[in-house]
């Protein structure tokens, strides 16, 4: 939908006539991602989480500035400023690190800005990898049936049913804990809930008539899957994507602190807080400012998820309305439909056309 | 389309007739039966859902077959079989004067330019998340018959041919009636130029004002382009109004068929006779004044289909020997050669069946 939307108004634009551009612009219909980014716009929570993941991600891309700033690289440890004669950390503010030290006397702002690097280098590497594998996989699973399901279906139960912490603790010790290593451990865990959701969908849109149409005009299965079957299974799977990221930067940060993830001296938000544990009662910041940041980022990205659930819902178009109207009792409203299964799901029913509209 | 002129003229859009042939569609002793199965892991056949057993018929080029049966009698089967979405148990499909009864995909690819369809639900039948443009355009991208510049304008052309305001290029079909989305259901069955077109109910889901001007949009399409219409329908006042010939379909099997108006006008089989008295008549008097016949019971079960006739139980003129042999689909006295039934003891002009039905209700 959204190639072919873009593709569509490629060719408008290129047509040249500005009269005939602008009738075109008017009759463009609106697409679902227009109407779902009109109504994310009006969820308030969803687009604060929006410009928190925007300035993590802008702060974890220029870590190096920050880095020029402060002369402080995340792996050069400053025994003489950056320790007390104990030798504990030094608090926020003191002698230009503004978040303070850490065990060693490496500056803690610089090196949870490099932590943010390599979280959300996993968290969207990993998930990219496991959305491509598991709509692959759900995808076929769904539209060629038979024994290609049943191999693909159970391989996926058998994923989901496995203990994945167990399995991810003994895969980091047999093959050695590194970068490369954490992806494809996480990346493995990703599709399988994703693939599950996407045999589902397939096997249902694959028995509209659309799908018949398309066949009848003699669409290969690589074509119906891609152009036919796929945009009608972006909402669910992007919701998915979404909520998908904060497991894995979760994750990645569970197995760094158990020391099976990014290894010292590479600065990784569990591993922050794995050493942090021996000075949390001298250096109060050296916890709480690693665990935060994993905090706000993880509730960031899960907020900005169900945001986006809630604007892809045709349904929620009117309790919006409703919120508007009514303020904050409108919102709470909402969220108890919402919370009531029965009211939120996926589906977007075709709207009622009334049928003495002419032709 | 009943208009004879139609016949008698020359087809534009298909010049070569080879071998002579004015047939364009023949299906010969069709055969489709859907494995029923059961268990859990390892799975097997438990029986067969007769879907269509042993149909024949044929389709002369230009001309309209309507083929009429109430839900579950095998017509859409047929019609996909015939379109080769769904391969054949057995017998054969010749097209053209070519056997094309499971051919491969790679196969097939030619002939699915000359053999199209038109859906019955115009809200399915039209993918949601795409645009009407790419919708009615895709045909030439899978078949790769026009550049990029060339579809917009040919797709363009195609929605007003059926219509439709060619500047809705860019909409979603969500935002057209039920009436223009069966229209851009036309334009997309049209854009190859076929010579079949296949229509599975195409105006059952409409209301009825609407329903009139897509059948009178076939009709022009096919007068201009000497298409060739297999109309499937199960509403009898729309058949007549669309068919050259009519087949009538019971739980797979053909009861009778034959020219529209004889068909019409004395049918032999009683399930004929009682699916007629059984169409609303617009006219108050004519409908007051028929007598209907009340089927008793329901259609069997495809799965284990009564022996000999299979309308049999329900027939008001059943005797012994419908239960024992299958009634061979020939001529009947007194009919034209074209006019075949499949009965034991035809209806003849002027009998009650309706008093019949009631004689056997009691």
């Amino acid at each position: 939908m959204s190639i072919t939307g873009l593709e569509v108004a490629g060719q408008g634009a290129a047509a040249g006539e500005a009269a005939l551009d602008a009738d075109a612009a008017k009759i463009q219909g609106r697409s679902q991602w227009q109407l779902t980014w009109r109504r994310l716009r009006q969820d308030r929570v969803a687009m604060v989480s929006l410009v928190v993941i925007g300035i993590i991600i802008l702060l974890a891309v220029f870590a190096p500035a920050f880095v020029a700033i402060t002369h402080h690289p995340p792996n050069i440890a400053y025994p003489n400023q950056g320790e007390t004669a104990a030798g504990n950390p030094v608090p926020p503010g003191t002698a230009g690190f503004w978040l303070g030290t850490d065990g060693t006397g490496r500056d803690l702002f610089i090196r949870i800005l490099y932590g943010a690097r390599i979280s959300l280098f996993v968290g969207f590497v990993t998930t990219a990898i496991g959305t491509v594998a598991g709509v692959s996989i759900g995808l076929m699973a769904g539209y060629f049936g038979g024994i290609v399901d049943t191999v693909l279906a159970r391989l996926t139960d058998a994923v989901l049913a496995f203990p994945y912490v167990v399995l991810a603790l003994a895969l980091a010790v047999v093959l050695g804990p590194s970068l490369k290593v954490i992806i494809a451990i996480i990346s493995f865990f990703a599709w399988a809930a994703i693939a599950r959701i996407v045999r589902g969908q397939t096997l249902s849109i694959k028995e509209k008539e659309y799908i018949e149409a398309a066949r009848s005009l003699g669409a290969g299965p690589f074509r119906i899957m891609v152009l036919d079957i796929v945009p009608n299974l972006l909402a669910p799977v992007l919701v998915l994507a979404t909520l998908y990221i904060p497991q894995a930067v979760v994750f990645e940060a569970t197995l760094s602190y158990l020391g099976l993830g990014i290894q010292p001296p590479t600065a990784s938000w569990g591993n922050i807080l794995a050493d942090a544990e021996n000075f949390y009662q001298v250096a109060w910041w050296y916890v709480v400012f690693p665990a935060a940041a994993l905090l706000i980022t993880t509730l960031a990205f899960n907020l900005f998820g169900d945001g986006i659930r809630d604007a892809m819902d045709p349904r929620t178009e009117r309790l919006f309305a409703a919120g508007r109207a009514r303020g904050r009792r409108g919102r709470r409203a909402k969220r108890q439909v919402l919370a009531d299964g029965s009211e939120s799901d996926m589906s977007h029913a075709a709207p009622y056309v009334p049928p003495a509209g002419g032709s | 389309m009943s208009d004879p002129r139609v016949s008698t003229g020359p087809i534009p859009t298909n010049p070569t007739t080879p071998a002579g042939d004015d047939v364009l569609v023949r299906v010969e002793n069709m055969v489709k039966y859907f494995p029923v199965r059961a268990g859990g892991l390892i799975q097997r056949t438990v029986g067969q859902v007769q879907a269509v057993e042993d149909v024949s018929l044929s389709i002369p080029r230009g001309k309209t077959l309507g083929l009429v049966g109430e839900t579950g009698s095998g017509k859409s089967t047929l019609a996909r079989c015939v379109a080769g979405l769904i391969p054949v148990t057995s017998g054969r499909v010749i097209f053209d004067g070519r056997d094309i009864t499971n051919l491969s995909r790679g196969a097939m690819r030619p002939v699915r330019r000359e053999i199209q369809m038109i859906f019955q639900d115009p809200y399915s039948s039209l993918n949601p998340r795409r645009r009407v443009g790419a919708i009615i355009g895709d045909p030439f991208i899978i078949h790769k018959t026009a550049t990029r510049a060339e579809r917009k304008r040919q797709v363009q052309e195609l929605m007003e041919r059926v219509g439709l305001n060619p500047e809705h290029y860019n909409r979603f079909p969500a935002e057209f009636s039920g009436g223009q989305r069966q229209r851009i259901g036309v334009a997309r069955a049209l854009a190859l130029k076929p010579k079949l077109i296949i229509c599975d109910e195409p105006v059952s889901a409409l209301d009825v004002s609407i329903q009139a001007q897509v059948l009178n949009l076939l009709a022009d399409l096919q007068r201009d382009y000497g298409l060739t219409y297999l109309f499937i329908a199960h509403d009898l006042e729309v058949v007549r109004h669309v068919s050259d010939s009519v087949a009538v379909m019971y739980l797979g099997r053909i009861g009778e068929s034959g020219p529209r108006e004889p068909l019409y006008r004395s049918p032999r089989h009683p399930y004929t006779v009682a699916l007629l008295s059984a169409a609303p008549a617009a006219d108050p008097d004519a409908a007051a004044a028929r007598q209907r016949i009340i089927l008793t019971g329901d259609v069997p079960s495809p799965i284990d289909p009564p022996s000999g006739c299979r309308f049999h139980p329900r027939c008001p003129k059943a005797e012994a020997v419908c239960s024992q042999q299958e009634p061979q689909l020939e001529a009947k006295a007194g009919d034209a050669a074209t006019h075949l039934t499949a009965c034991h003891f035809p209806v003849q002009a002027g009998e009650n069946l309706a008093a019949a039905s009631r004689s056997k209700l009691r």
